[in-house]
């Protein structure tokens, strides 16, 4: 790349004027500095992830207001087992990434990589559990809108689906639950990507803002599921 | 006050002679296209935006000569089928078309990044002292995933078309033949561009200001990007998550906004102005910054009411999400939400107040020079009032019933964003210029322009509150004959306005070559971005400079003088 | 006009007018003599703050204009009295007009009990209004536009005037928008759910009415007229033949059936508009989007009307009003079958 990149680029600022640090940018002035910028601009974004999902949940709300029976009939079809499961599979990769973190702000390199790659695994988990429910959704025909063809109350429904049929609860479901799953996609990459950035030794007590940033957005992903467990498989 | 501004940072950058500027910092178009420096950023956003406005222009002049008569006949000529009827409907379907990919582009292309992301992107880190914003690449990639929503509607209105109006209304939005999912998916991609860019000025803003360049020293401009910014992140969002319930909606048919699946078509509204509604200020609140520099520079005077006009951005940022239901008042929603809305509506009012009375002290013993810029300051000043005035008309629940989707309506927005927002915009790159090319425009011909687009704006768009008034609703291919008067003026005026801001372009572009060499601060501006060279070096500032004073305090003002100082 | 925008509105605005001025179309409701009033207040407020800045800036700028580049200017930054005041006093003028606009609004939704009760029902692209107990029922007629002779079609429908009269809203497919300009009202027709106002025409003469929501195609040509009668002609309105609600008994209830509801979109005669033309479809084979085929047969017909997304024909978009039995009723659906029928096609089936 050009001159231009090199002197922007964010962890190298080879042939710089002053003397920087190899992580610091060049627009940064101290350590202190870029690290606070980046931490504040994961919490904005963090926000804004929030406030998406939020929109979701202001559907589900709405749908749930108007066709209490529905959703409490149409919820009987989702497994809690597999629910609960993922639940817990989640919570203990939140504790995975964290102990990462505080591996690399003691600068133990070597926990750091295994529990990236653990964290990565239990997400993978999640993956496989999530394709087991879908699949078999797909079997009974719980499909969202239109393509649903599963009975409701013992009758077959005819398409259109009566008014506020199971296929709005179930259109909700495979939106939340697979913008969430997407969300779950992205961290196992960007997670793989900070395992490769450990391996070459990048992270340590001066340095490890990225993977905390990785650990805010999975304790991100993490919450929102532990509030999608209950509003869709625990419906009361 | 020891130093002014203008010296203290001098020592950021005390080069008698010019060095390569960042426009020649590096060669040929990859550089470009790879670059991650603010100001070259801003300046392909800049190129961007106003390829976008001339074609969503260019579009509203050809409804514009349809609209001319009552009836269909200009657009006849771009259809065919078998009979006279069919014809007809074809073309009824064509301005459908053409108007809604005007307001779509508009609203989504130019007017949402317009000013934020071009002269935000280029000034912001100038204003604060700043080498460059907080994340460099993601700001490049803002840039990329505008493009590619950018594209994607274009694809969509090519293919397809798109006949919803920018509303995307269900359950009209969910039936339509034409290609409202690409449409929508474009605009959720711009949607995150816009989300990135408000997230780069926030941190930037927060962490990246000069030693000394306090909250209360910072320039208005970067107070109103920064509330700019508050609203983007917090609204935008919801935009996405309302487009993908809309695809949703379409593709599968999740039933939450279709009557005939149980859902409600209300339920969208609320969901878009959600969103729209603080939109229509991330489009102001960077206007109102830009007029605050041009005013106060241009007269030489220390800015009137700082404070009120900094917090007053930030009391509109928060109010404006309180007021969405404005836009429903006849849609069915309950009385008591109507009457809710209808008051925050009023509340929102005040602090716009508050900036127009401080500009125009502003002015009250002041050293005006009435150059280009200027005029559109004060043109500003002018428009925008007429069109936040006729917003209190619209706030009015009983009027409102009246005049909810006539032409007032259209009257009133265009009033504010062209009138206002563009307006301040067209002032804004000319007080800039300078800086960005380091070339002077001709002063005459902007003179001149300047004169041409007032008269032309006002033509156009006076003449539709009249027709508003009296019951011409917008969205209409064909009317009945009372209302054709409205429509002639309105339609000469459009093509006025055309020749006008043609001419700016034509003047601008001339400039960029043969435009004489301007100075580091043609103006005498005192904020930081005049103290270093036209056009500025790559990195903007050699060490960081320290700032010391505010940046109004021009040489010109007379300290001697106590007058009513307190 | 000037001379009109200053007077001209004054005099209207206080004393409500027929002929209706510069900026408002003829009052003929008792809500528009209500609410115009505070249009012109608000007209003049703004012209009022509009005229004083705009003065005030003019001023500023001849006189302060800069003379020489060393020009001294004044170092005030700012004035905590004036700033209170152009923040109080806009304030309690809004709060002014806020009350007075929602006094207005609010009443609309309290009809009086003795109000004449009207359906409304919007449909792409006409409006139908009924008259329950009345035995009446103001459908769409196609009108040809005098200029261009292109057909389209136009509701005209009746009110008594100085009574009450209640409208209830509806709508078959998409957003409409039921607007009477000279009364100064409007409401949106929903699908699936019914809104509504009332008002009291107090002015007997005819005006226009528009469709203000888009809704598609012919949302321009969605137009229609009232006519608010004297009580004398309100009566010979009630005992003549107009707006006569189709009788089922009828032979020609089916074609009858077919102007008011399908002629936006289908032809008779062949000519494909939004919708295919019924010209000899009957028994006709059609192919449908998704690549299936059937024959147009009584179901089909029937599906078409209760659910017309659930087979799309090849080369049209889907957005065919839905016809609930609301709507139509069966007895109205075997009408329309057997006018498709009688129009031609493939009889062997
Ligand atoms: C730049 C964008 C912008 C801005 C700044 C505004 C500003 C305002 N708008 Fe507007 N508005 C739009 C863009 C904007 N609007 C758009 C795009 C639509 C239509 C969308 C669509 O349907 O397609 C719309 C529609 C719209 C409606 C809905 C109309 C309808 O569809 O029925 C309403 C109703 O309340 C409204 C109100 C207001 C108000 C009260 C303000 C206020 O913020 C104005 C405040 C400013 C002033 C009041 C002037 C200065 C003050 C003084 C000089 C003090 C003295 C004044 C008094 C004492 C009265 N607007
Ligand atoms: C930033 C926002 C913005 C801007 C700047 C404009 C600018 C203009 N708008 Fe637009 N408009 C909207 C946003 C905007 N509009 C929106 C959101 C809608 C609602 C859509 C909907 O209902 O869904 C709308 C709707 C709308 C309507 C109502 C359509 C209807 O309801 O049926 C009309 C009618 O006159 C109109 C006209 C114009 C005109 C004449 C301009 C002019 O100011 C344009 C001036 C620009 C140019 C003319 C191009 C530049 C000049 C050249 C390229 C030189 C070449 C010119 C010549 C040779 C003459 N607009
Ligand atoms: C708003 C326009 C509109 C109105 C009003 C309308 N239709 Fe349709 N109709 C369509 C469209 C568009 C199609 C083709 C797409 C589809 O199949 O849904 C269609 C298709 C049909 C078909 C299938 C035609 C074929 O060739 O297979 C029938 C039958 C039909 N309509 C009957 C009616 C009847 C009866 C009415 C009136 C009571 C009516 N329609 C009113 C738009 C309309
Ligand atoms: Cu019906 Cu517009
Ligand atoms: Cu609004």
């Amino acid at each position: 790349m050009s001159t231009t990149t090199a002197h922007g680029g964010d962890e190298s600022a080879h042939g710089h004027d002053h003397d920087h640090p190899s992580f610091l940018a060049h627009h940064f002035d101290t350590p202190a500095q870029q690290e606070s910028s980046a931490k504040l601009g994961m919490w904005v974004f963090l926000s804004t992830e929030i406030l998406m999902f939020s929109g979701l949940f202001l559907a589900y709300g709405v749908a749930r207001w108007a066709y209490p029976e529905m959703v409490l009939e149409a919820h009987h079809h989702l497994s809690i087992p597999m629910g609960g499961l993922n639940t817990l599979v989640l919570i203990t990769s939140s504790f995975t990434i964290a102990v990462g973190v505080r591996a690399a702000q003691i600068d133990n390199q070597k926990l750091l990589q295994q529990m990236l790659l653990a964290t990565i695994f239990l997400a993978g988990c999640f993956m496989v559990v999530k394709y087991f429910e879908y699949s078999s959704k797909f079997e009974h025909g719980l499909l969202p809108g239109r393509f649903y063809t599963a009975d409701y109350l013992a009758s077959a429904i005819s398409v259109p689906s009566p008014l506020g049929g199971p296929h709005t609860f179930f259109g909700i479901y495979f939106l939340m639950t697979g913008l969430h799953g997407v969300h779950v996609l992205l961290g196992m990459g960007v997670m793989f990507w900070m395992y490769l950035r450990a391996r070459k030794g990048e992270f340590g007590p001066r340095f490890y803002t990225p993977v905390e940033n990785v650990g805010l957005y999975w304790h991100l992903v993490d919450l929102v599921w532990i509030f999608l467990f209950p509003l869709l498989y625990l419906v009361k | 006050m020891a130093t002014t501004t203008v010296e203290g940072a001098l020592t950021g950058a005390s080069h008698d002679h010019e060095e390569t500027s960042y426009i020649h910092a590096s060669k040929g178009l990859k550089n470009w296209l790879y670059t991650i420096d603010h100001k070259r950023i801003g300046m392909m956003y800049l190129g961007s935006v106003w390829m976008f406005f001339f074609i969503a222009g260019i579009l509203a002049l050809l409804f514009r000569i349809e609209l001319l008569t009552p009836n269909l006949d200009f657009l006849l000529n771009f259809v065919s089928g078998e009979n006279a009827a069919q014809i007809h409907t074809k073309a009824l379907d064509l301005y459908n078309k053409i108007f809604t990919l005007h307001g779509g582009l508009m609203v989504f292309a130019f007017i949402v990044p317009s000013i934020p992301a071009s002269l935000g992107n280029f000034f912001l880190p100038l204003m604060l002292g700043a080498k460059d914003v907080a994340f460099p690449k993601l700001n490049l990639a803002s840039y990329y995933l505008y493009w590619i929503g950018g594209s994607v509607l274009i694809y969509a209105i090519i293919y397809g078309g798109l006949d919803t109006g920018w509303t995307f209304y269900t359950p009209y939005s969910t039936t339509t033949g034409t290609a409202v999912t690409t449409a929508t998916a474009g605009v959720f991609i711009m949607g995150f561009s816009s989300i990135l860019t408000g997230l780069n000025f926030i941190v930037t803003i927060h962490k990246m200001r000069a030693p000394g360049m306090t909250w209360n020293r910072m320039p208005l401009f970067i107070w109103a990007i920064y509330a700019t910014s508050v609203i983007q992140i917090l609204a935008t969002p919801v935009l996405a998550i309302t487009l993908l319930l809309l695809i949703m909606e379409r593709t599968l048919g999740i039933g939450i906004f279709d009557p005939t699946m149980g859902g409600d078509p209300v339920l969208f509204q609320h969901f878009f102005w959600f969103y729209s509604h603080p939109a229509v200020y991330i489009m102001i609140l960077p206007a109102f910054g830009v007029i605050s520099e041009i005013i106060s520079v241009h007269s030489k005077k220390h800015i009137f009411g700082y404070k009120a006009i900094a917090f007053s951005s930030v009391a509109i940022a928060i109010i404006s999400f309180l007021v969405w239901g404005h836009h429903l008042f006849v849609s069915g929603q309950s009385d008591f939400a109507a009457v809710l809305f209808s008051f925050l509506t009023f509340a929102v009012a005040v602090p716009t107040a508050i900036k127009v009375f401080s500009w125009v002290a502003t002015l009250y013993k002041g050293s005006i020079s009435l150059n280009t810029a200027m005029i559109y300051g004060l043109m500003f000043i002018f428009t925008f009032t007429i069109g936040g005035l006729t917003g209190v008309f619209l706030g009015a629940l009983a009027i409102d019933i009246h005049l909810h989707d006539t032409y007032f309506v259209v009257a009133h927005f265009h009033y504010v964003m062209m009138g206002g927002t563009v307006i301040a915009f067209l002032g804004a790159i000319h007080h800039w210029w300078p800086k960005m090319t380091g070339r002077m425009y001709n002063e005459t011909w902007g003179r001149i322009a300047s004169v041409i687009v007032f008269i032309g704006f006002n033509l156009t768009f006076f003449p539709q509150f009249i027709a508003g008034t009296q019951g011409m609703p917008r969205r209409y291919a064909t009317y009945v004959d009372q209302f054709t008067i409205y429509h002639e003026l309105s339609t000469i005026g459009s093509l006025t306005l055309g020749v006008g801001l043609l001419i700016v372009l034509i003047y601008l572009l001339a400039s960029m070559k043969s435009g004489k060499k301007a100075g580091p601060n043609p103006w005498g501006g005192a904020s930081l971005e005049w103290s270093i060279q036209s056009p500025p070096i790559e990195h903007n500032f050699h060490q960081t400079p320290h700032v010391d004073t505010d940046p109004y305090n021009f040489p010109n003002i007379d300290r001697t003088a106590t007058s009513g100082h307190h | 006009m000037m001379r009109e925008f200053l007077t001209g509105g004054l005099v209207h605005g206080l004393l409500g007018q027929a002929q209706g001025s510069l900026w408002m179309p003829p009052e003929a409701s008792t809500f528009a003599n209500d609410m115009d009033p505070l249009f012109y207040f608000v007209l003049y407020l703004s012209t009022f703050f509009f005229v004083l800045l705009m003065g005030a800036t003019v001023w500023f700028t001849l006189k302060y204009r800069e003379r020489s580049p060393d020009q001294k200017t004044s170092p005030v930054k700012h004035n905590g009295r004036l700033e209170f005041l152009w923040s109080a006093i806009p304030t309690v003028l809004l709060v002014v007009i806020f009350a007075w606009g929602q006094k207005g609004f609010v009443a609309l939704s309290t009809a009086p009990s003795d109000a004449l009760d009207l359906r409304v029902t919007g449909q792409k692209w006409n409006w139908t209004i009924d008259y329950p107990g009345l035995n009446k029922s103001c459908s769409p007629t196609s009108v040809a536009d005098p200029v261009t002779g292109i057909e389209r079609m136009e509701t005209d429908f009746f009110v008594p005037a100085n009574r009450p009269v209640k409208l209830t809203i509806g709508a078959t497919d998409v957003l409409h928008s039921f607007y009477i300009p000279a009364f100064r009202l409007k409401r949106d027709a929903v699908p699936g759910r019914y809104t509504g106002y009332w008002f009291n025409a107090n002015e007997p003469g005819v005006y226009d009415m528009y469709c203000a929501e888009y809704c598609g195609q012919q949302h321009s040509e969605m137009r229609g007229r009232v006519h608010v009668l004297t009580d004398m002609e309100w009566r010979a309105f009630l005992k003549s033949g107009r707006c006569p609600a189709l009788d089922p008994d009828a032979d020609d209830y089916g074609e009858k059936l077919y102007q008011a509801n399908c002629k936006t979109c289908h032809s008779i005669d062949g000519s494909r508009l939004t919708g295919p033309s019924f010209k000899g479809i009957w028994g006709k084979s059609e192919k449908m989007a998704d690549g299936s085929s059937v024959t147009v047969d009584d179901n089909y017909i029937r599906e078409s009307l209760r659910n017309p997304n659930a087979k799309i024909v090849e080369g049209y978009a889907p957005g065919m009003s839905v016809f609930d039995s609301g709507k139509l009723d069966d007895r109205a659906v075997n009408a329309l079958i057997d006018y498709i029928k009688s129009l031609g096609g493939d009889d062997t089936k």
